[in-house]
């Protein structure tokens, strides 16, 4: 498995207008722009530490364009990565600028395309189409470029319930199909938790915990967090607390009527 | 809270968008004075367009709007945003001065305030929303949670009549949804009328009375949340999930557990869990 080293160990700051030092959020997407190199290529700031990825290549000296290939990112907000007039250009964008041969290229888009399920928004304009479809259409531009890590900040934050449980699917078909590392920032904790092997925890710019999904859904940092917990963690707690219950919690709702039986 | 006394009427509302798409069709719609409704359907369904109705940002191709009795056709859209206050999906397409206290400020200039009344306003309600640490920073510059607490302060500081959000736990953490819960039962406690869009089943189960269903530019139900948000059909036909509790309860009975209820909420599944497992430690 491909894996990101150090990242926990990077501290970021953003510099403010009037220049104080100061963390925002809890650090999130900063994080997520460090493992591109977005930090410290693109925003500029105060930035120390070190990101290397599996082939020993670092987000400092290699350039954005060559990282992109590596690991692809889907922000939150597709409209800020959605430039092309329609839907099919902009899926070939990414792949026109790194010079794939045209028969590759069509390839890949329809691969990308029918695993998307937007056949029949290929003609239409980016801006004209809903958010859930526009998020799916980022998705797509990301997945041509056949990132060896595919990094997605609240990819599901635009979508109805159906179509976000679809696209966590999908990822996790992805993920299974072409053995890539998927890391996603969420706040659906419900959707995701079945699907994930490992949880980062952060608070005020810091990892707090980085371990195994059952292991840190049942620590203290999880239940302290301003978390959306599922509701079914939210339950089990509570008969935990009573001392119904004395197995971990599950994160699935199949795990949980298991640990019922 | 609630009176019976319709603040909104909608009757038999059509909107074409100018590129032909039928956004609106024969919409009926009353909701009382102090309500809290929630608004569901999938993307697409017609929902933003039904609120985008409310403070005149379109115009209805057919059909009548009331607010308090008053037809809203003639009426400006600054007359209809002093009585209908909108919280959009993505704050920054609301957010653009270059501080969060210019925001507010800008906000509050459009319902003639002298300026000391200003500087009071905007202070107690920077206070009330913990942004006040946030006072000169551009609104550019806050986390994702910290912009949409702007622009909801930025429409509650003028304090109209009926808010509507459009999906306000998105991209929210559990303290700051906390924070939001708390803020509706407060404006409730003032008689405020409030309309939510969301497509958390979660949040709308346990919190939202009444839910109006959406699909395909009509209401295809509307009713007690408990019951339209159960209703297998509907939810298959509207791109919603069943609640969790609900799942959760069906793959107990699948497994041979007992049924006791039809729909089931939180409370009644702890209850029910508790039980279960009561009577397995009492066997033991």
């Amino acid at each position: 498995m491909t894996r990101l080293r150090n990242a926990s160990r990077v501290r970021v700051y953003k510099e403010e207008q009037d220049g104080r030092k100061n963390e925002t959020g809890s650090g999130k997407t900063t994080l997520i722009r460090c493992m591109n190199g977005l930090i410290p290529q693109f925003y500029t700031g105060y930035y120390k530490g070190k990101v290397e990825l599996w082939n020993g290549r670092n987000t400092v000296e290699t350039p954005i364009a060559d990282l992109s290939t590596e690991i692809g990112i889907v922000f939150q907000n597709p409209e800020n990565q959605l430039i092309a007039m329609n839907v099919e250009h902009e899926i070939a964008f990414g792949l026109e600028n790194l010079g794939i041969p045209i028969k590759e290229i069509s390839k890949r888009i329809k691969e990308s395309v029918s695993l998307t399920e937007i056949e029949h928004i290929l003609d239409k304009a980016p801006f004209e189409l809903s958010g859930g479809e526009q998020q799916r259409v980022a998705i797509a531009s990301i997945l041509v470029l056949e990132p060896k890590i595919l990094i997605l900040d609240e990819p599901t934050a635009l979508l109805d319930p159906y179509m976000a449980k679809k696209i966590i699917n999908l990822l996790n078909e992805i993920k299974n199909e072409k053995n890539i590392t998927i890391i996603i920032s969420e706040h659906r904790l419900d959707l995701l938790l079945p699907y994930t092997q490992e949880i980062i925890l952060m608070k005020c710019g810091s990892v707090i915990e980085h371990g195994n999904c059952e292991k840190v859904i049942n620590g203290k940092n999880f239940q302290t967090l301003s978390l959306n917990k599922p509701v079914i963690y939210s339950i089990f707690n509570i008969l935990k607390n009573e001392n119904l219950y004395y197995k971990n919690i599950p994160a699935s709702i199949p795990e949980a009527v298991r640990s019922l039986k | 809270m609630t009176s019976e006394i319709p603040i909104i009427m909608m009757r038999d509302i059509d909107y074409i968008y100018p590129n032909g798409t039928e956004a609106l069709k024969k919409i009926n719609l009353n909701i009382s004075k102090g309500e809290l409704v929630g608004i569901m359907g999938k993307n697409g369904a017609g929902k933003t367009s039904l609120i985008r109705t409310l403070n005149g940002l379109i115009k209805p191709t057919q059909g009548n709007i009331y607010i308090e009795n008053e037809n809203i056709s003639s009426k400006s859209i600054a007359n209809l945003s002093e009585k209908v206050g909108i919280i959009f999906q993505n704050p920054f397409h609301q957010l653009f001065a270059n501080s969060v206290e210019d925001e507010i400020k800008f906000s509050l200039k459009s319902i003639s305030l002298d300026k000391e009344k200003i500087q009071i306003r905007t202070d107690h309600i920077l206070n009330q929303f913990d942004l006040e640490k946030y006072r000169t920073r551009s609104p550019l510059n806050l986390s994702g949670g910290e912009s949409k607490k702007l622009a909801i302060a930025s429409i509650i500081c003028r304090d109209p009549d009926i808010i509507v959000f459009d999906e306000p736990t998105l991209g929210q953490d559990a303290k700051e949804i906390e924070f939001f819960i708390n803020l509706i039962k407060n404006e409730r406690k003032r008689s405020k009328t409030i309309i939510i869009i969301t497509h958390n089943i979660e949040f709308a189960y346990e919190y939202l009375p009444r839910t109006i269903l959406m699909a395909d530019g009509q209401i295809i139900a509307d009713g007690p949340t408990k019951e339209v948000l159960n209703n297998e059909f509907l939810i298959s036909n509207t791109s919603l999930v069943l609640p969790q509790i609900q799942q959760f309860y069906f793959a107990l009975l699948e497994q041979g557990f007992q049924e006791v209820v039809d729909k089931m909420s939180k409370t009644e599944m702890i209850n029910y869990l508790r039980n279960i497992l009561k009577k397995r430690y009492s066997k033991i």
